[in-house]
């Protein structure tokens, strides 16, 4: 049976039954096609922001459409219409079979999957979880948090987000699976001034769940709180140090290190084309021992999670590395039937017009044993990090940056003052193996990420404990 | 008020859009007047179409053959001081209704700002010269097939290190798109954009570099050789091999013309709008003020023919023109939409989407002249990561490149950071090379900053 909510969405308006599925599978695959999908999406977004303490704009997308994809071999043939209606489908799709030699036509039946477990997010639209009047409260009283927090702060920004996706995947197979996304996200930037100085800070949360979260546990004006916390540390910041040196990084958020410095090294397509810096290195030692590092798309209401991924595939917790030795990589259907592997539900597109590729979920270190005072107290002389901004990495020679915005000198054991956001440098391979402690304190992001690859952005999240590396270059101004 | 009537290229078979500019006229016009009838004091509406094919060969193989169809309308309604936008993908009468009816929804509950509004219609572009913007390519999956093999060929020849490919590709896409006001205004252009790119891998015994090429153009004759491509992504990918770290250091950087992009990049950032109005930018209220050496002189040039930048008015319809930005070094405008203009008590620039073709002038000197002129230094051939902060202008990006030394390239550098903060690296430019780079929005050569913080070992 299909999901009557994605039926209601994105079938009927067209008219699309069971005869209409068949012939369109009949024209889509058959001989001579590997596999492929037919890619139905709606979504619709609004977002909400507040400046100088007035909600002044908002704004409300709908997108519709279709993504037709036929894959033979290493080749992909691949068309979409923002019109779901049986001609242009089949349109599309003789398109993207062009990709294939013309073949025979095959009937292949279509047949519903059930969801082989219990979902991890709830069906309900979002936007539909606060009234539009309650929303422009909740903005304003994170804005009121943030100035309360402190005279210096001048300006706030913060906005409300929030995405409906019903997504039905009709596979070469004639497998037939569905899937409706809720996210939100509420973000918060302040800029807060002395003297002459002004500096900022960011905070935000979200996941795959209704508004309702941000009114619990005063997480909105707790997000406001940190914001502010964050810009009035950088208004005491002093230059960031320049050269090698230990780093211990705090825990949740920072984890993208591992996104960026082993995560989209373990990517599947990468791997395949052997140009990744770790392709052909599954049972080497690429981390230190003791170290853990899974991605996870089954964690309830992440931002990162997904019931199935964009190929249909229940999504699952794949082992990247295990106790220091690297395991496996992130599949997708077509690298994962072309390297003789399974895939690990990691198939994911930023649309219907988009290819899907393999991609991370929920990325993170599991946690050691070490007390974070601990690790804290074993350095002489280093940096703490705890707030990064983005990263980026060279996925062929391992060089990656991410770039802190909130750090502090560590002397003695001790943390001692401020240093302005600085970029980290590393070589993804070895990075890990120069970790020598790792703490007890494993926490997860607080539903932030977007992840970029290839033009695409698609939600991620990223976590990890706090973790001391003994050697990192941070690129700032001073001699260290 | 005018109604401009379209000029372009007659509307040939090959990249045949499949809406015609009378069909997306009268949707912007229907939008208008769906959104009147709901109520709207104002209103303007976007509707934009596109076309486009994207071919990738890996290894001589087709790898993806992609059909590229976009559509969209946009919607921004005002009621008095409040405003609500909306926007769809599906061109279906009833969507159109549903989205004019959400963009009123929302304007209902946003709060009035007194700077919110139409622009000024004496600002707005009457009429304008064509821009030589459309030249569709006849180029279908076979023929992209050929050049996408004969650029991945010509880069595999090139040198016997290069052992892998993340392919070549060729994409050609063409636009249409039609802006509408309720105070009259209706303008729309064509444009086409193409571009060929290929991305290779080299192995030796330190590792694996990877590097690319492209070249991207309004029209296919003005694109470079497919031959010229390959190999000039073999040899970028090629001298990276064997990267080194350099020990932490002061030196001259030099940062090759894709690379100084990003530099004035980070300046147009920082004298836009929004950047002022909130007092988040690193050049705040620096009209009239000395930003960059007194030698230094730069223009926004939204009117060039054929550049990739160029558009006759912005998006709101306020016509655009060539102006400077930076005179013998000192900042001569902000670049400003209506909103931010109202909100700086100035008037808008033509800037609604952003800055159109920034042009730093170039110097005397060509590239191996600025490589003489530095001596001893670091020269900069890629960037990653964000690592600039707008508010302070604190940079610290990861680098990778090459160590000069009297002049000469002497080996590849690889996991650096180079440091330091916009306001006094501007101030330290030396030098503006004759090699511009034309294929972005930036138009700029080489540039020379004095001394950088390096750091590394």
């Amino acid at each position: 049976m299909i999901d009557r909510l994605a039926q209601q969405t994105l079938l009927d308006p067209a008219g699309l039954g069971d005869h209409e599925l068949t012939t369109l599978l009949g024209t889509t695959f058959g001989r001579g096609v590997d596999g492929g999908d037919c890619y139905f999406q709606f979504a619709c977004q609004e977002g909400w922001s507040l400046e100088d303490g007035i909600v002044k704009s908002a704004s409300f997308n709908i997108e519709r459409g279709v993504g037709i994809r036929v894959v033979r071999g290493e080749q992909t043939g691949f068309a979409y219409s923002d019109d779901i209606a049986m001609p242009a489908l089949l349109d599309a799709a003789r398109t993207a079979r062009s990709i294939a030699d013309a073949g025979q036509s095959a009937r292949i039946a279509v047949a519903s999957r059930a969801p082989s477990r219990p979902a991890l997010y709830a069906p309900e639209n979002p936007m539909d979880s606060l009234d539009e009047q309650s929303k422009i409260d909740l903005l304003k009283e994170v804005d009121a948090a943030a100035r309360a927090a402190d005279p210096r702060v001048t300006q706030v920004m913060c906005s409300l987000s929030g995405v409906h996706e019903v997504v039905l995947v009709l596979n070469a197979r004639g497998e037939l699976t569905t899937d409706v996304r809720p996210l939100v996200r509420l973000s918060v930037q302040v800029i807060a001034q002395q003297g002459d100085r002004r500096e900022s800070g960011t905070s935000g949360g979200g996941g795959r769940f209704g508004y309702r979260y941000f009114l619990e546990n005063d997480r909105a004006a707790g997000y406001a709180r940190e914001a502010v916390r964050q810009a009035l540390v950088n208004l005491e910041a002093r230059d960031a140090p320049a050269g090698t040196m230990k780093v211990v990084l705090g825990p949740g958020w920072p984890g993208v290190l591992l996104h960026e410095a082993i995560g989209h090294g373990l990517e599947g397509d990468f791997n395949r084309k052997g140009t990744s810096a770790f392709s052909g290195r599954i049972g080497e030692r690429v981390a230190a021992k003791g170290i853990t590092i899974v991605d996870d798309g089954t964690l309830e209401g992440r931002r990162g999670s997904l019931n199935v991924d964009d190929e249909g595939t229940a999504t699952q917790q794949t082992v990247l590395i295990e106790d220091g030795i690297l395991r496996g990589y992130m599949q997708d259907e077509m690298n994962a039937r072309l390297t003789g592997v399974q895939s690990t539900g990691n198939g994911r597109r930023e649309s219907y017009a988009h290819l899907p590729m393999p991609r991370m979920t929920n990325t993170y270190m599991l946690g050691g044993e070490a007390d974070p005072e601990e690790i804290l107290a074993s350095v002489e002389d280093g940096l703490y990090a705890v707030n990064f901004g983005g990263g980026q990495v060279d996925i062929t020679s391992g060089k990656f940056v991410f770039s802190a915005s909130e750090a502090y000198r560590v002397e003695k054991g001790k943390v001692t003052y401020p240093v302005k956001g600085a970029t980290l440098i590393g070589n993804g391979p070895d990075v890990l193996t120069r970790v020598s402690m790792v703490g007890n304190d494993m926490r997860l992001d607080p539903g932030v990420g977007t992840c970029g690859k290839e033009g695409q952005g698609v939600p991620v999240g990223v976590g990890q404990p706090t973790l001391r590396i003994d050697g990192m270059t941070v690129g700032g101004t001073q001699a260290a | 008020m005018s109604t401009s009537p379209e000029r372009m290229a007659p509307d040939l078979e090959i990249q045949a859009l499949s809406h015609s500019a009378e069909s997306l006229q009268g949707r912007v016009q229907r939008t208008l007047d769906a959104a009147r009838a709901q109520g709207a004091s104002d209103a303007q509406a976007v509707v934009s179409h596109s076309v486009g094919l994207e071919l990738s060969v890996r290894k001589g193989e087709i790898e993806t053959l992609e059909y590229e169809r976009d559509q969209s309308l946009s919607l921004i309604a005002y009621f008095g001081q409040s405003k609500g936008a909306a926007s769809t993908t599906d061109f279906s009468e009833q969507a159109l209704l549903d989205t004019v009816e959400a963009a009123c929804r929302i304007a209902r509950y946003t709060e009035p700002d007194p700077h919110a509004g139409m622009p000024d219609p004496a600002l707005k572009a009457g009429d304008w010269d064509d821009l030589d913007l459309d030249h569709p390519w006849d180029c279908d999956a076979e023929q992209a097939t050929e050049l996408a093999r004969a650029i991945e060929a010509a880069g595999f020849a090139a040198d016997s290190r290069i052992e892998n490919s993340e392919g070549a590709s060729v994409n050609t896409r063409r636009a249409i798109a039609f802006l509408g006001d309720s105070q009259g205004f209706m303008g729309g252009y064509r444009s086409t954009r193409h571009a060929m790119s290929c991305a290779l891998v080299a192995r030796d015994d330190a590792g694996m570099q990877r590097d690319y090429a492209y070249s991207v153009a309004r029209h296919a004759a003005d694109l470079d050789a497919c031959e010229a491509i390959g190999r000039m992504a073999a040899e970028r990918t090629v001298r990276r091999l064997g990267g080194r770290k350099l020990s932490t250091r002061s030196c001259p950087v030099l940062f090759a013309p894709e690379m100084a992009r990003t530099l004035i990049g980070s300046f147009t950032r920082a004298i836009s709008g929004p950047a002022q109005y909130r007092h988040s930018s690193f050049l705040l209220n620096a009209v009239g003020e000395p930003v960059f050496p007194d030698w230094m002189q730069i223009e926004e040039r939204p009117l060039t023919p054929r550049a990739l930048g160029s558009a006759p008015f912005d998006g709101e319809g306020v016509r655009t023109r060539n102006r400077p930005l930076v005179a013998d070094g000192v900042l001569q405008s902000y670049t400003l939409d209506s909103y931010a203009a109202r909100r700086l008590g100035l008037e808008s620039t033509g800037n609604a989407g952003g800055a159109r073709n920034v042009t730093v002038k170039p110097g005397e000197r060509d590239f191996a002249a600025l490589l003489a002129e530095m001596g001893t230094g670091f020269l900069v051939t890629e960037l990653i990561g964000q690592g600039v902060n707008t508010v302070t202008g604190d940079y610290s990006r990861g680098a990778a490149g090459f160590w000069v030394e009297n002049g000469e390239i002497q080996y590849p550098v690889e996991e650096i950071t180079i440091a330091g903060n916009l306001k006094d690296i501007y101030q330290r430019i030396v030098a503006v090379g004759t090699d511009v780079d034309r294929r972005g929005n930036i138009h700029t050569g080489s540039i020379l900053v004095e001394s950088m913080t390096v750091a590394g070992d």
